[in-house]
């Protein structure tokens, strides 16, 4: 999911861009028309609260993010805001630089994983897609009910007494390991492919009610999708601990 | 100046930033390692070396290792209370060492340590010191970056900053000068361990995961050899060691030394007296054999640093720069294990022992604002959660994630009219509540309303130390309140007042306990050249002169080991007294010795 469709945006100065708290100074009250640090008396100023990840980020809102471009702007506002350089400055400042660097590692932490950055935009979109139900299909669960209950079997098993019965179960839960895994691969697929197509809504200009239907529905998939994910990640990490 | 320190297990150390350059400060014997040992007389307290003496004196009355204890309660440590001299006990969730009828928390024996750091960077730099930034293991959890933090503030130290040591020791290194790549540094120092996988980038430090054993290290290797020696001690001569702190001391002493010099040497012979006409415990240790000792210890560090390989998402074929830190890494057998899981040749060009302070002084340069271009991203080594239904813990902060890092959580009550809410702080990665640690615990208060209506935000912050803040604020009114949190394994900031207190009462004696060991020191050195100069000039001076002198020097001896310098300065005094005439008569006769030999070399020529 490290696509590049970014790569050639115009090199961005991540001063001076984020949304702050307030126009005014919280010290000596003059305007700060957006700036980090007040250029009058030279304090440290707050970061909006209601600041989302990607404006954090400086980030477009899509899924395919420029990695790069992700950690230069983290290294950039690191430099500005951690408390580190504020270790000889009072007291308030010191605590405007924690809350400011809390917020960009939260950010980051969240942006640089691929499925959190999913999770994320999920959360931050709620709106329609809250309501969804997330069980997996039948078939999936049935097969998982299957394995697990096979899991069971085989660890009650004596290894004395039944080698033949276990290495029946040994055998069938190997393949049904291959099996998962192949529909893991699938599922990965269709989690870029929707993933592609909520940066694609996202790219078209304005935002109708068609649009906007059509996002909902994506969110929705991409939810159905990392439901089934964890499903199925759980149950091949009971299998490796099994059958290796 | 803010000094760097490493407040070791096993030693300690003060570095500081000499323009460019990070540099140890020696202590007056030259050598900038100080013992971690605290040893308490009736007057005082000695630290260091002269400690390290006392500890085969007066056991009970010694202590080492103090920094396992650090954040700890009894229970933590109950199957090595067999190998520690001193009685252990337990007030208010925190370990007290017991000497005579005191009780002393870890934190202020380590305070004791840091005072006589402070000391020294004070005697060496000339200014008086008051901020500090203090090593740990990345591995600690809050209690015990808590407990150093506590042992700071009774030193007089205003601790700016908790750091990790791998990552201490990643910025002394000076590997910004590679300008990328990922570097692990594996660290096993006295009774620690810790492994870090790192990512540089133009002078940012980015630490992508941390894994380890906060009770793991040189100790234990100790302590293998011990119960191989005490074991063998018993059958061969039938002495039940246990039963004699003093002996268990020696072995344990006698077990450090071999396990050094079996890192040089492939076979060390062990001699140990035994008292009672029992003989000499005599044993050959082969490096081989050691290795079998500890190869299960070391295999448990091998398995932290695939975990942190792992949570870091790097392969050992990518990392480019491994580092070893820390005495135990001296080990051949630990050099070659680490070379073969990373497949790389480590970097040991840096004192394993000073490297960690020569970082902190690195960290505090930069707190300082006198280095811009270097910055350390660090990251909480432990998943932080609280408490739910059914004694589970639910994760609110993931482990490995930078720092500093906050998370915001909503609460409400479960029966109407409740007007307070009880929280539970873990950290660990466990999934029930009794497997991890409990950090600490406090009270929301929230206003009577019907179950779920009230709605309280708690924000906990974890801070570029590592260490917990909590914040609380009632989202339907905008107040915030604050919040007590009692630590679970910690000291009250009461207690901590109380110890900053006596702590001053305390330095008054230290300094008389000071003056004593100093005054012991000269007084065997006296004692010494005074016999020898005897020896020499016997023929030279009176019957009765010898005999003045000798009552003298016996006299001496015995005021030793008093606790009162002043006697053993009068003594001192009285001795180089009575031996003024000898020591002319020996000066006259080394003159015309002298002149002798010189005439004698011109008759040559």
């Amino acid at each position: 999911m490290d696509a590049s469709q970014t790569t050639d945006s115009p090199a961005r100065d991540v001063h001076r861009d984020l949304p702050m708290a307030s126009s005014m100074c919280w010290h000596c009250q003059s305007e700060v028309p957006g700036e980090y640090f007040c250029s009058r008396c030279v304090k440290v100023q707050p970061l909006s609260k209601e600041l989302d990840y990607f404006t954090c980020l400086n980030l477009p809102r899509t899924l395919n993010l420029d990695d790069k471009a992700l950690e230069e702007t983290f290294y950039a506002l690191s430099r500005t805001f951690h408390p580190d350089y504020f270790a000889t400055k009072d007291e308030s400042e010191q605590s405007i630089s924690l809350g400011n660097t809390a917020l960009l590692n939260a950010a980051y932490q969240t942006l640089k994983d691929p499925i959190r950055r999913v999770e994320y935009l999920i959360r931050l979109e709620a709106g329609s897609a809250r309501t969804v139900q997330t069980s997996p299909p039948a078939d999936l669960l049935n097969e998982i009910l299957e394995i697990q209950e096979d899991i069971e079997t085989l660890r009650s098993l004596s290894p004395e007494e039944s080698s033949g019965q276990r290495q029946a179960l040994h055998t069938k839960l190997r393949d049904d390991r291959g099996m998962l895994a192949e529909r893991q691969a699938r599922l990965e697929a269709c989690l870029s492919e929707q993933c592609q197509r909520w940066d694609d809504l996202q790219a078209d200009a304005g935002e109708d009610a068609r649009i906007r239907a059509q996002k909902d529905e994506v969110l929705k998939d991409l939810r159905e999708l990392l439901s089934h994910r964890t499903y199925i990640r759980n149950t091949v990490h009971d299998l490796a601990e099994i059958v290796g | 100046m803010i000094i760097g320190i490493d407040l070791g297990t096993t030693n300690s150390l003060v570095a500081y930033m000499d323009g460019d350059h990070c540099r140890v400060i020696p202590g007056p014997d030259g050598r900038a390692t100080v013992p971690s040992i605290v040893g308490f007389l009736d007057n005082g307290m000695l630290v260091g070396d002269p400690a390290r003496e006392h500890l085969v004196r007066s056991p009970s009355r010694t202590v080492y290792s103090v920094k396992r204890f650090m954040g700890k309660a009894l229970a933590d440590v109950a199957d090595e209370l067999k190998y520690f001299p001193y009685t252990l006990q337990e007030k208010g969730g925190v370990i007290r060492i017991q000497i005579g009828d005191t009780l002393y928390s870890p934190p202020q024996v380590s305070a004791t340590i840091l005072k006589e750091l402070k000391r020294r960077a004070e005697a060496h730099l000339g200014e008086d010191i008051t901020k500090a930034v203090i090593t740990v293991p990345a591995y600690f959890n809050d209690s015990q970056r808590q407990a150093t933090k506590d042992a700071g503030r009774i030193a007089g130290l205003d601790v700016l900053r908790i750091l990790n040591e791998p990552t201490a020791a990643s910025l002394a290194y000076g590997l910004q000068q590679r300008t990328r790549g990922f570097i692990a540094v594996y660290d096993l120092g006295g009774g620690t361990f810790d492994i870090s996988i790192l990512k540089l980038k133009d002078g940012i430090f980015e630490v992508l995961a941390t894994n380890g054993n906060t009770h793991l290290g040189g100790d234990d290797f100790d302590r293998r050899m011990v119960e191989v020696v005490v074991q063998d001690m018993n059958t061969r001569h039938g002495v039940r060691v246990e039963e004699s702190q003093e002996l268990m001391q020696t072995i344990r002493l006698e077990a450090e030394k071999t396990k050094r010099r079996l890192s040089d040497e492939r076979q060390v012979h062990m001699a140990i007296s035994l008292s009672d006409g029992k003989g000499i415990y005599e044993r050959t240790w082969s490096r081989d054999e050691f290795e079998a000792l500890i190869v299960d210890l070391v295999e448990q560090t091998m398995a932290s640093c695939r975990l942190a390989m792992k949570d870091a998402e790097v392969e050992p074929g990518q990392i480019d720069e491994v580092v070893l830190v820390g005495g135990s890494t001296r080990i051949p057998f630990i050099h070659d294990r680490v070379r073969a899981l990373f497949g790389k040749t480590p970097h040991c060009d840096l004192n394993p022992d000073e490297v960690v302070a020569l970082g902190a002084a690195v960290q505090a340069g930069i707190l300082a604002g006198d280095n811009k271009d270097m910055l350390l991203l660090d990251v909480t080594p432990l998943s932080l959660g609280i408490e739910t239904m059914g004694g589970v813990m639910n994760a609110i902060i993931r482990r490995n994630t930078t720092i500093p890092t906050s998370a915001r959580e909503m609460f409400t009550t479960s029966v109407e009219g409740q007007t307070s809410v009880d929280i539970h702080i873990l950290q660990g990665e466990r999934d029930l509540v009794k497997d991890n640690r409990s950090l600490a615990r406090f009270q929301l208060k929230v206003p009577p309303l019907p179950a779920g209506g009230p709605r309280i935000e708690v924000t906990f912050l974890i801070d570029a130390n590592g260490m917990l803040n909590v914040t609380a604020a009632d989202i339907r009114t905008g107040q915030s309140q604050s919040v007590v949190v009692k630590p679970s394994y910690g000291l009250t900031d009461d207690e901590v007042e109380n110890m900053i207190r006596e702590s001053f009462q305390f330095a008054q004696q230290d300094v008389q306990a000071r003056q004593v060991i100093e005054a012991r020191v000269e007084a065997e050195s006296i004692v010494t050249s005074t016999e020898l100069a005897l020896q020499r000039g016997m023929d030279l001076i009176g019957r009765e002169e010898v005999q003045t002198i000798q009552q003298a020097v016996a006299e001496l001896r015995a005021a030793k080991n008093q606790n009162d310098h002043r006697v053993i300065r009068s003594k001192i005094a009285d001795v180089e007294h009575v031996t003024h005439h000898l020591a002319e008569v020996l000066m006259d006769a080394t003159l015309k010795e002298a002149l002798e030999n010189k005439k004698l070399s011109e008759v040559r020529d």
